[in-house]
């Protein structure tokens, strides 16, 4: 079969492999119709996440059809079933999977000796994204194997195009997780930073949770168009300080709530010497994140707020505000979606029209095509926002 | 072939590379990171051997001057690697720049090691070419034009529209585990409401 491999920092290749087997009796076998490229790639492609092996195979947004089941998943699955794939492999008996915390499931990661070494506990394993989480191959491929199969999966129905539904396997609901940790009042600002896939999929989450206002912060035009149409106010970064159009647009008290749609790899810009610090300590291997945003939050957000980071970050932070996080008696949530959590409500959402997922899909392209597409994607080139592969 | 050796951290069912395809590194990718290299080739020779450069320059007493461009060169290469490749392309052409100049200062004719001076800045010339290329074209291959925006406007994600989408959720209920502090009035509140039941409530 044909796959994105990773090979190293930012070459990432088209190859050809051998298919995948069904290993364990839960296992099944996927032909994938349609997968994605995240954000969150773009930290593997630049190798901020160093637990990658040339040879590993891409992604973690997936769907397709069963095409081969496992004896012990065979109660839950059959071949023909059209499902799409969460990015978290789950277990679905465990303690943490039993309270809804699918993404530390505690019997997923099959490399639990390298995440017990770097996390002090092991986290779900995940599709695509290191060895840290199970070193599972990715799903921008034309067969994938799903481990635990017979819970790691989102039954959807015939008739609705991939489009629609591609995304129930990860933005969608990590966007809609950041919105629903935040716990929005009708009197709450909401403000986003990044409107990247996940962020535009935050910004719509909480205009539907019902936020008195959404504020969405970037500096790409095209994406905050988007944002604009999404239902957001909008601040460009390179046009005016954040920080002060958040307190005009909060009657001076800050942001109720706070979201985190960046992660590890904030812009860097002379106009903001945090960043360009943070740059020059990655690049000699002395810090592992550049935490511009969470910075930014912790200081602009109003008191007694909660701050959601669905943004990836790998590793150490510098210059952590801790006593402003302290004093101001901030509530912080994280953690990668417990997807499965939120699939059955969302998929109806999408059924009965309240949202159409599928706005934010700027290119559509074959697996070939992928490599070059993840450049393009990297440097915001062409107006890039999310692009779907069809293998 | 990379790829074979790191089989050992796959199992059984798992997929193994036969043959690899086009890459998403580009010709003026692959020459940043040759460039690099070199980069931090130099640095490291002008580090460790700075003695034998500068005799062999005739320039003896410049060891450390020819150190500091080698914390410089190493500086270059660190930025040509990164995804910033383009600032370390440029840096280089200007530390090329430097290099020249330093060297013109010991094209004297009372200099004994003069030849070597001459091929040294012939070498450095080339490179200077290189880096220009180098340089270049990983600025154009990852340049990002403002003028080929595309417009999103119509992008709402609500077939609804907007303004039907607002509060259009607020059916949903937030989990126990994820609610945030109720507001000081709503707290307020109920405990007024707990005293006013106390009271009433006969001893
Ligand atoms: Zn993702
Ligand atoms: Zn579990």
């Amino acid at each position: 079969m044909r796959a994105l491999v990773w090979h190293g920092k930012e070459d990432i290749r088209c190859d050809t492999l051998t298919d995948p087997e069904i290993e364990q009796p839960r296992d099944a076998i996927v032909k994938v119709t349609s997968c994605a490229i995240c954000g969150s790639d773009l930290h593997l492609f630049h190798n901020f996440i160093p637990a990658m092996l040339p040879g590993d195979i891409m992604g973690h947004e997936m769907m397709g059809e069963v095409v081969e089941v496992g004896p012990e998943a065979k109660h839950k699955l059959k071949v023909g079933d059209r499902v799409v794939v969460p990015f978290t492999i789950i277990c679905g008996e465990c303690d943490q999977c039993k309270r809804g915390n699918f993404s530390v499931c505690e019997a997923t990661n099959r490399k639990k000796y390298l995440a017990d070494k770097v996390f002090g506990h092991p986290t779900a394993g995940l599709f695509g994204y290191t060895h840290l989480t199970g070193g599972y191959p990715g799903g921008q491929a034309e067969y994938l194997r799903v481990p635990f199969a017979d819970a790691t999966h989102i039954k959807v129905p015939d008739g609705i195009p991939d489009e629609k539904v591609l995304f129930l396997g990860d933005i969608f609901p990590t966007g809609w997780q950041a919105a629903v940790q935040c716990d929005i009042q009708p009197t709450d600002t909401v403000a986003i930073w990044g409107c990247g896939p996940v962020g535009q999929m935050a910004i719509r989450s909480a205009v539907l949770l019902g936020a008195k206002q959404v504020i969405a912060i970037d500096h790409l035009p095209d994406r905050l168009e988007m944002a604009e149409a999404g239902g957001a106010v909008t601040i460009n970064f390179d046009e005016e300080s954040v920080v002060e159009r958040l307190n005009e647009l909060t009657g001076g008290l800050g942001p109720e709530k706070c979201i985190d749609a960046i992660g590890m790899e904030a812009h860097v810009s002379p106009s903001m010497p945090d960043t360009v610090y943070d740059r020059a300590k990655q690049m000699l291997g002395a810090e592992s994140d550049r935490p511009h945003v969470l910075r930014e939050m912790i200081y602009v957000c109003r008191p007694a707020g909660v701050i959601s980071i669905p943004g990836v970050y790998g590793g150490l932070v510098d210059k952590f505000p801790m006593g402003q996080l302290m004093n101001k008696g901030l509530t912080i949530r994280t953690g990668q979606t417990h997807v499965n959590r939120w699939t059955d409500d969302l998929l109806r959402r999408i059924e009965e029209g309240q949202i159409d997922p599928s706005f934010v899909i700027t290119h559509t392209v074959s697996l070939e095509e992928g490599p070059e597409m993840y450049k393009v994607f990297r440097d915001k080139q062409d107006s890039c926002i999310k692009v779907v592969l069809k293998p | 072939m990379t790829y074979s050796i790191s089989n050992i951290a796959r199992s059984k069912g798992d997929p193994k590379v036969l043959h690899s395809g086009p890459s998403s590194l580009g010709a003026a990718d692959r020459m940043a990171r040759a460039l690099g290299w070199f980069s931090i080739g130099l640095g490291l020779a002008e580090l460790i051997a700075a003695e034998r450069i500068t005799r062999a320059l005739g320039m003896e007493g410049k060891e450390t001057l020819v150190r500091a461009y080698g914390v410089r060169e190493l500086g270059h290469g660190i930025v040509s690697l990164s995804p910033d490749k383009h600032l370390g392309l440029w840096s280089r052409v200007a530390g090329d720049g430097l290099d020249i100049a330093t060297l013109m200062t010991a094209m004297r004719h009372d200099n004994p090691k003069r030849d070597n001076v001459g091929i040294a800045l012939a070498a450095v010339l080339g490179v200077t070419l290189l880096d220009i290329i180098g340089a270049q074209g990983v600025t154009a291959r990852h340049r990002r034009p403002s003028s080929q925006l595309r417009s999103y406007r119509d992008r709402t994600g609500f077939p609804r529209g907007v303004q039907a989408a607002r509060g259009a959720a607020r059916d949903f209920k937030v989990p126990p585990d994820m609610r945030a502090a109720p507001a000081l009035a709503a707290v307020s509140d109920r405990a007024t409401q707990e005293k006013a039941q106390e009271k009433a409530r006969p001893h």
